[in-house]
C-alpha cells in the first residue's frame, strides 16, 4: 500500500541509472541517516546507558559493517572464500599506526584512509594465487596469509615500534580542534567520524558494484572460464576485487584499534574473528551491501542480546550464555544456508516484494 | 652478507651433521606429528570423497570426539563405557548431520556446504565448551591401557627419546589406515562408498542409497577424529586450541590432494617432518614461531605449480 513505485515514471536515463530509483527507497534511506546523524549521537539507543549503547553497539557495529562489506565484495561478489581477513585488518592497523607515528601532525582520517592501501598492496600480493588456484584450495592460500601476517605482527617489532608489551596504543590525535582518537576522544565524535567514513565507503561500494568492474566480478563468480572467453581479463578482474576488498577491511582494521578499541595486540586479528566476518558477511547475505549492514549488526548484537536476556530473565552466567549463543550462531547459520542461501538481505527483498503486492497477492 | 648465506645453506646442514642423534630426534617428533596431521586429513578426504563436502568441522570433530571421552569418564563412567558412548556420540553426530543438514543442502554450491560445516564448527565448540567446559583436560592414557613412559636409543653415544605413546600413535595409525584400507576393497559397504566417490548418480542407479553411504562416511570420519583426539589428548591436552592445529590438515590435503588416502598420509608426513626441520635448523634465522605458518606457506607455492596436489585427480573444467 505505501511501498509502491506506481506513478514514479522515469523519463531520462539519469533517472534510471540511480542508486534508489523508487521514491519510497529514498525516503527510508533519509530517515536511516538523519537517525544515524541526528539522533544517536545525542540520545544512544532508547533504554540503554549512553556510553554502553555507543561503545559496545554502535561503532563496532559500524566497524564491522565495513569489513563486512569489505569482505562480501571478495565473497559474495568474486567468489572467492577467504579467510585472512582478520589479518588485513590487522595490516590496516598497524599501518595506520606507523603511518601516524611518522607523520603525527596529519589528518587522522587520512591517515586511517591511507593505510587501506597499504592493505589492499598486502591483499592484492596474497590474492596472486587466485589466479591458479580457485574454490577451497585459495582457503589455504589465505589461510597462508592469515598466520604469515599473524606471525609478523608478533616477530617485527618495528611495526608496533618496539613497544615491550608488544601492543599498539593509539596516540592522542586531534582534528580541526576535535579529540578524535585516544583515551580522551569522546564516543560521540568517534561515532560520527565512524559514521561517516562508513556512509562515504558504503556509497563507493554500491557504485562500485553495480557498475562495469562490479559486473565482471559477477561475471568471474558466476562461471570464470565462461566470463573469460566473453573477454573479462580474471587478472584484473580478480586482483581489483581483492585490493578493493583488503582496501575497505584495512580501513575498518585501522578504524577498530584507533576509534573503539584504544590499544589491540595480535589476538584481536586471530584467525576466529575472520571466521566471524565470514558469518556476518553469510547471515547478511552474500553479494549484498544492504545484506552486510544487516549481518554486521545481527551477529555483533546478537550474543549482546543473549547474554544479557540470560542474564535477567533466567539468571544464567555470561560464560554459559556464550556458549549458547555460539550453537544458537551456528545453528541459525545451517537454517540460513537450507531455508534462504541469500541471507537476510534476501528475506528483506521478499518482504518488499510482498509489500509491494499487498494486499492482492495473486 | 656471506654468514646470511652461511647460516641458510651451509650452517644447519653442519649442525645436521654434528648432532646426527638430536636429527634423529627431530626427524621422529616430526614424523609422529605428520602421522597426526595425516589422521585428521584423512578424515577430511573420506567425507570429500564421498559427498563432495569439504568438511570444516573435521578439527573440532577431533576436540570434541576426544574431550567427550575425558569427559564422560570424569563423570564417573568407566574409560572404555566413555569410548562405546563416545562412539555412539560420534554415530548420533554422522546422523544428525546427514539428517539435518546435508540433506536438505542436495545439489547446493560447494560454497554452501563449505560454510554449512563453518557453522557446525561453531555448534560443536559451543556445545563442548557447555557441557565439558572450555579449560584443558588431560587425556585418560593409562585407563584405556595406551602406553606411558619412554625408551632411549643410544646409537654410538648419541642419545634418542621414543615416547612410547608415539609408538603406539605410529601402529594403532597404521593399523586403522589398514583397516580401511580392506573395509574399502572388500565390503560390499566399502565398495559402494567408493562407488559414490566415483559417480554419485551412477551409484544411485543402481540402487545404493547416498543418505546410508553419507552416515556411515561421517561416521566413519568421526572414529578417525576420535583415535586422532586420544592420541593427540595424549601427547598434548585436551583443549580448544587443537582446533587451529587441525586446521594445518589443509595445506595437507593441498600436498596430496583432496581425493586421495595416501596423498594425505604422504602429504601429512611432508608436512609433519618439513615443519620439525625448518623449525629447528632455519626458525632462528626468522625468530622462532615459523612452526605456524610454515605449513601453509610450502602448500601455497606448491599450489602455484601442481594445483591439484601430489596424488590428486586432475581438475578438469568444462563450460
Amino acid at each position: 500500500m505505501f511501498y509502491r513505485e506506481a506513478g514514479q515514471y522515469n523519463t531520462t536515463y539519469e533517472q534510471d541509472l540511480q542508486a534508489f530509483p523508487i521514491k519510497q527507497d529514498k525516503i527510508g534511506i533519509a530517515i536511516w541517516l538523519v537517525l544515524a546523524y541526528l539522533f544517536v549521537p545525542f540520545f544512544g539507543i532508547p533504554g540503554l546507558e549512553y556510553g554502553f549503547a555507543m561503545n559496545a553497539i554502535m561503532i563496532p557495529v559500524l566497524i564491522f559493517t565495513i569489513t563486512t562489506i569489505g569482505l562480501n565484495i571478495l565473497v559474495g561478489f568474486t567468489g572467492q572464500i577467504s579467510l585472512g581477513t582478520g589479518a588485513f585488518m590487522g595490516v590496516g592497523a598497524y599501518a595506520c599506526y606507523k603511518l601516524t607515528s611518522y607523520f603525527p601532525d596529519t589528518n587522522i582520517i587520512i591517515l586511517i584512509l591511507a593505510s587501506g592501501f597499504v592493505s589492499a598492496i598486502v591483499g592484492a600480493l596474497f590474492g596472486l594465487p587466485s589466479l591458479r588456484i580457485k574454490g577451497f584450495y585459495l582457503v589455504v592460500a589465505t589461510l597462508a596469509a592469515q598466520f604469515f601476517l599473524e606471525w609478523c605482527f608478533i616477530r617485527v617489532g618495528w611495526l608496533y615500534n618496539y613497544n615491550p608489551s608488544g601492543a599498539i596504543e593509539v596516540p592522542q590525535r586531534e582534528v580541526l580542534g576535535w579529540i578524535v582518537t585516544g583515551a580522551s576522544a569522546e564516543p560521540m565524535t568517534r561515532y560520527l567520524v565512524v559514521l561517516s567514513i562508513l556512509v562515504f565507503l558504503a556509497i563507493i561500494a554500491g557504485n562500485l558494484t553495480r557498475g562495469r568492474i562490479g559486473r565482471s566480478w559477477m561475471m568471474i563468480r558466476d562461471m570464470d572460464i565462461a566470463a573469460e572467453l566473453i573477454g573479462v581479463r580474471p587478472l584484473t578482474a580478480k586482483l581489483s576485487a581483492f585490493a578493493v576488498s583488503s582496501y575497505f577491511i584495512g580501513v575498518s582494521g585501522a578504524l577498530m584499534v584507533f576509534m573503539w578499541l584504544g590499544a589491540a595486540e595480535v589476538e584481536s586479528f586471530d584467525v576466529n574473528h575472520s571466521f566471524l566476518y565470514l558469518f556476518m558477511v553469510i547471515l547478511g547475505g552474500l553479494g549484498s551491501i544492504t545484506g552486510s549492514f544487516m549481518g554486521a549488526a545481527f551477529i555483533w548484537t546478537f550474543p549482546i542480546i543473549l547474554k544479557e536476556l540470560g542474564k535477567s530473565w533466567f539468571g544464567i552466567n555470561a560464560t554459559v550464555m556464550e556458549n549458547v549463543s555460539l550453537v544458537a550462531i551456528g545453528v541459525m547459520i545451517v537454517v540460513i544456508l537450507i531455508a534462504e542461501p541469500h541471507g537476510m538481505a534476501r528475506l528483506w527483498q521478499i518482504v518488499k516484494q510482498k509489500l509491494r503486492i499487498w494486499p492482492f497477492p495473486h | 652478507m656471506t654468514d646470511f648465506l652461511y647460516s641458510i645453506f651451509v650452517g644447519p646442514f653442519a649442525d645436521m651433521i654434528a648432532l646426527p642423534d638430536f636429527l634423529m630426534q627431530v626427524l621422529w617428533e616430526g614424523f609422529v606429528a605428520g602421522v597426526l596431521y595425516a589422521l585428521i586429513a584423512l578424515g577430511f578426504v573420506l567425507i570429500f570423497k564421498a559427498s563432495g563436502v569439504f568438511n570444516f568441522a573435521q578439527g573440532i570433530m577431533v576436540v570434541f570426539s576426544g574431550l567427550t571421552l575425558v569427559g564422560l569418564y570424569e563423570l564417573g563412567v568407566p574409560a572404555f563405557m566413555a569410548l562405546i558412548i563416545t562412539l555412539g556420540v560420534m554415530y548420533v553426530l554422522a546422523f544428525s548431520v546427514e539428517r539435518f543438514v546435508l540433506r536438505k543442502l542436495v545439489n547446493q554450491p560447494d560454497i554452501i556446504l563449505f560454510m554449512a560445516t563453518i557453522g557446525l564448527t561453531n555448534i560443536l565448540i559451543g556445545l563442548g565448551q557447555w557441557i565439558f567446559g572450555g579449560e584443558t583436560k588431560t587425556m585418560i592414557t593409562e585407563q584405556l591401557w595406551l602406553p606411558t613412559g619412554s625408551s632411549v636409543w643410544e646409537p654410538n653415544g648419541g642419545l634418542v627419546i621414543f615416547q612410547h605413546i608415539d609408538i603406539a600413535a605410529t601402529v594403532i595409525a597404521v593399523l586403522m589406515i589398514v583397516g580401511l584400507g580392506f573395509f574399502f576393497s572388500y565390503t560390499k559397504v566399502g565398495r559402494a562408498l567408493r562407488a559414490v566417490a566415483d559417480d554419485h548418480q551412477a551409484s544411485l542407479s543402481v540402487g545404493i542409497s547416498l543418505n546410508q553411504i553419507w552416515v556411515i562416511v561421517w561416521f566413519a570420519a568421526g572414529i578417525v577424529a576420535l583415535v586422532t583426539g586420544i592420541m593427540w589428548g595424549a601427547r598434548s591436552d585436551v583443549s580448544f586450541s587443537l582446533q587451529i592445529i587441525a586446521l594445518k590438515a589443509l595445506p595437507v590435503l593441498v600436498l596430496g590432494g583432496f581425493t586421495s588416502i595416501p596423498g594425505a598420509i604422504v602429504g601429512g608426513l611432508i608436512i609433519g617432518i618439513g615443519e620439525k626441520i625448518f623449525e629447528i635448523y632455519w626458525g632462528p634465522l626468522f625468530g622462532s614461531g615459523v612452526e605456524g605458518w610454515f605449513a601453509y606457506v610450502i602448500a601455497l607455492i606448491f599450489l602455484l605449480f601442481r594445483p591439484q596436489g601430489l596424488f590428486g585427480d586432475k581438475i578438469i573444467e568444462r563450460v
